[in-house]
């Protein structure tokens, strides 16, 4: 009788465990489950699993006293949502790379073989390598872009917005209240051919300029790698501009003012003081803009043209008009890999603990 | 020399950012002025006259009406779960300290580092797996409810991060019961940052595309039928719905806006007089 009384007690000083490891196992079951990975008999015994989890960590919390409960009462909170995302985040990601691994079993059906083909993969290089590159690229010039203008934008407001500094903010964010296909429509329009803007420009004699440049192709702005990027940077502005504005308004203006006394020039109080304390901002920005930029891809199709096109543009015509899906699954499991090891190598070299 | 050359690059910068602003409005402002036009033929993109036919007639088209209800009605239920959903991690996750809530804040952050394509194609890829869901309704709201968790958990978090919690012990040492104190003192409290959440996760779901284009089935939400439409016809209506949308979004914001600097002015009056009070 008392040794099952310390049992017990042992159990509900660690309820933290159960409730964690409960949660877990939870969690496996349901992407089990949701993957389709076990058939017949096996399916019954995970959700039995599955039950005897979730009703042995209830009849933990009702038994377990004030101490269990209070150790179990995070992982209650945290699990519907957790749950939700193992369900319909990781399971999803998991049956992703399972149909990039398999074929289809003749042209029109809609069974696939799991038979690690990675056929799949060497085809989405070899057929879709300059769209992989392309994507990249304009994603990364873009980001650069935003930096360069949203920088500027968000240092004036924090600095010399004085007591309108929320309603510049405001300015700022209104125009993404606006639907996202709806202001690439209208940025393809501005940039037609014989839209306002290159009128504007030809009329200037900016235009051969431009075309020296190769910012313009043939008299033209629209349907061009400057017309894709531009949208790139436009669309994801507000999600560098942001994160920096939050960095720029924390600083201390005390700390520029006691650099000034301390006989350091403007550009050197900026370029020691300012610009350090801001990189957080700068930092999350670029992970913010980059990422979905490098999948997007509804600027390439409205404002490029056939060469222009980026991954997203192809994982988009493979898997939904093609229904090619293992190669679709292929290109985006790339896409992700990609970016999650840039991610890692970035948050490396530049890292810093307030990602969220 | 040295001062006149720093006074020109501080109205240097201010221009830079001036045009910063026009550039964030250039597509806004045509936006809105082409609500005005009435085109020619099937495409509202060159300007002919004005007129105010179509704010008069801003529901004439029936079929981009119809996909902008099925958007609303979608945020809608997308946003409560996700609401309910999201919250809950954020109050576990800054009411708590507890084992495993390093590997969950990192958890969370994952679904906003992968690119859209392949949360909204590898969704799919779960849902062709399966034959007891078809594409549709369903389908959207989970799709939709899985990117706005992340979202609503990190801002209530970051709302509530400095939220007292001994405020609820002081409720119980008087007396309350946990659901009194929950009611009364905790839910008041946090109230401001899950709405704040939740008008976020609501956008979100209204104007997602990649996502939903990949999980929608035959259902047409807003920026579907956009993007359907927009080969083939562009009415003004697209304008007139879009600039009401950002009219009422403005209105939302400016209301919050002064609500909140009204609340501020306020503290400050309650702090001039603590000030006073104790001065005497």
């Amino acid at each position: 009788m008392t040794a099952m009384v310390v049992r017990q007690n042992r159990i509900a000083r660690n309820a933290d465990r159960v409730g964690l490891g409960a949660m877990i196992v939870a969690s496996i079951c349901l992407v089990v489950l949701g993957t389709r990975l076990v058939s017949g008999p096996m399916v019954s015994v995970i959700v039995l699993t599955l039950i005897l989890d979730l009703v042995g960590v209830l009849v933990l919390a009702t038994r377990g006293g004030p101490e269990a409960r209070r150790l179990l009462a995070p992982y209650g909170l945290l699990k519907p949502g957790m749950l939700w995302l193992a369900l319909f985040f990781l399971a999803p990601v998991w049956s992703l790379i399972r149909i990039s691994l398999s074929t289809k079993e003749s042209r029109f059906s809609v069974n696939y073989d799991f038979n690690w083909a990675f056929q799949n993969y060497t085809k989405a290089f070899s057929d879709f390598g300059s769209q992989f590159q392309r994507a990249f690229l304009y994603a990364a010039i873009a980001t650069v872009l935003t930096i360069a203008i949203g920088y500027p934008l968000a240092y004036v407001i924090a600095f010399r917005g004085g007591k309108y500094k929320n309603i510049l903010l405001g300015l700022v964010v209104i125009p993404f209240f606006t639907s996202y296909l709806i202001r690439t429509i209208a940025w393809s329009t501005i940039l037609a051919d014989r839209g306002f803007v290159v009128r504007a420009m030809n009329a200037v004699g900016l235009g051969n300029v431009f075309e020296w440049l190769n910012i313009m192709e043939n008299g033209k702005l629209l349907n061009t790698p400057t017309a894709v990027i531009g949208g790139l940077t436009y669309n994801f502005l507000p999600f560098m501009l942001l994160p920096i504005y939050v960095s720029l308004e924390k600083i201390d203006v005390n700390l520029v003012n006691a650099a000034g006394d301390l006989y350091s020039s403007a550009t050197r109080a900026f370029r020691k003081v300012v610009l350090p304390l801001s990189i957080p901002g700068v930092f999350a920005g670029t992970l913010l803009t980059f990422i979905p930029a490098a999948g997007d891809f509804v600027n390439a199709q409205f404002l490029g043209n056939p060469n222009t096109t980026m991954i997203g543009n192809s994982i988009q015509d493979q898997f939904l008009k093609q229904n090619n899906y293992p190669v679709a699954s292929a290109m985006a499991a790339v896409l992700m890999v990609s970016i999650a090891t840039l991610v890692l190598m970035y948050t490396r070299i530049f890292g810093t603990e307030d990602l969220a | 020399m040295m001062r006149k050359r720093t006074k020109y690059g501080r109205y240097a910068l201010n221009v830079f950012a001036g045009f910063g602003l026009v550039y964030l409005f250039a597509p806004i402002f045509f936006i809105v002025a082409f609500s005005f036009n009435k085109p020619k033929g099937n495409f509202n993109i060159a300007w002919q006259s004005f007129t105010f036919d179509n704010w008069l007639h801003p529901f004439a088209e029936e079929s981009l009406t119809r996909a902008l209800w099925k958007s609303i009605e979608i945020a809608a239920v997308s946003t409560l779960i996700s609401t309910i959903l999201g919250s809950l991690i954020a109050v576990a996750l800054s009411r708590y300290k507890f084992r495993g809530s390093g590997g969950i804040n990192l958890f969370l952050v994952l679904p906003l580092t992968t690119p859209e394509i392949v949360l909204g194609s590898s969704l799919a890829t779960l849902f062709l797996g399966q034959n007891f869901i078809d594409f549709g309704m369903t389908t959207i709201i989970i799709a939709h409810v899985m990117f706005q968790v992340s979202f609503v958990a990190l801002t209530v978090r970051a709302r509530i991060r400095g939220f007292d919690w001994t405020l609820e012990q002081a409720a119980q040492d008087l007396g309350a019961t946990p659901l009194r104190t929950f009611m009364k003192v905790t839910f008041p409290l946090i109230l401001p940052g899950i709405l704040a959440a939740g008008l976020l996760a609501f956008a979100l779901s209204i104007d997602d595309f990649i996502i939903t284009f990949f999980n929608s089935g035959p259902v047409q939400t807003f920026p579907l039928q956009i993007y359907g439409a927009s080969r083939v016809r562009i009415p003004p209506q697209i304008n007139v719905l879009a600039s009401m949308i950002l009219f009422l979004s403005v209105a939302i914001l400016m209301t919050g806006t002064i609500a909140g600097m009204r609340k501020s002015a306020e503290k400050q009056a309650t702090a001039k007089k603590f000030k006073l009070l104790h001065r005497k």
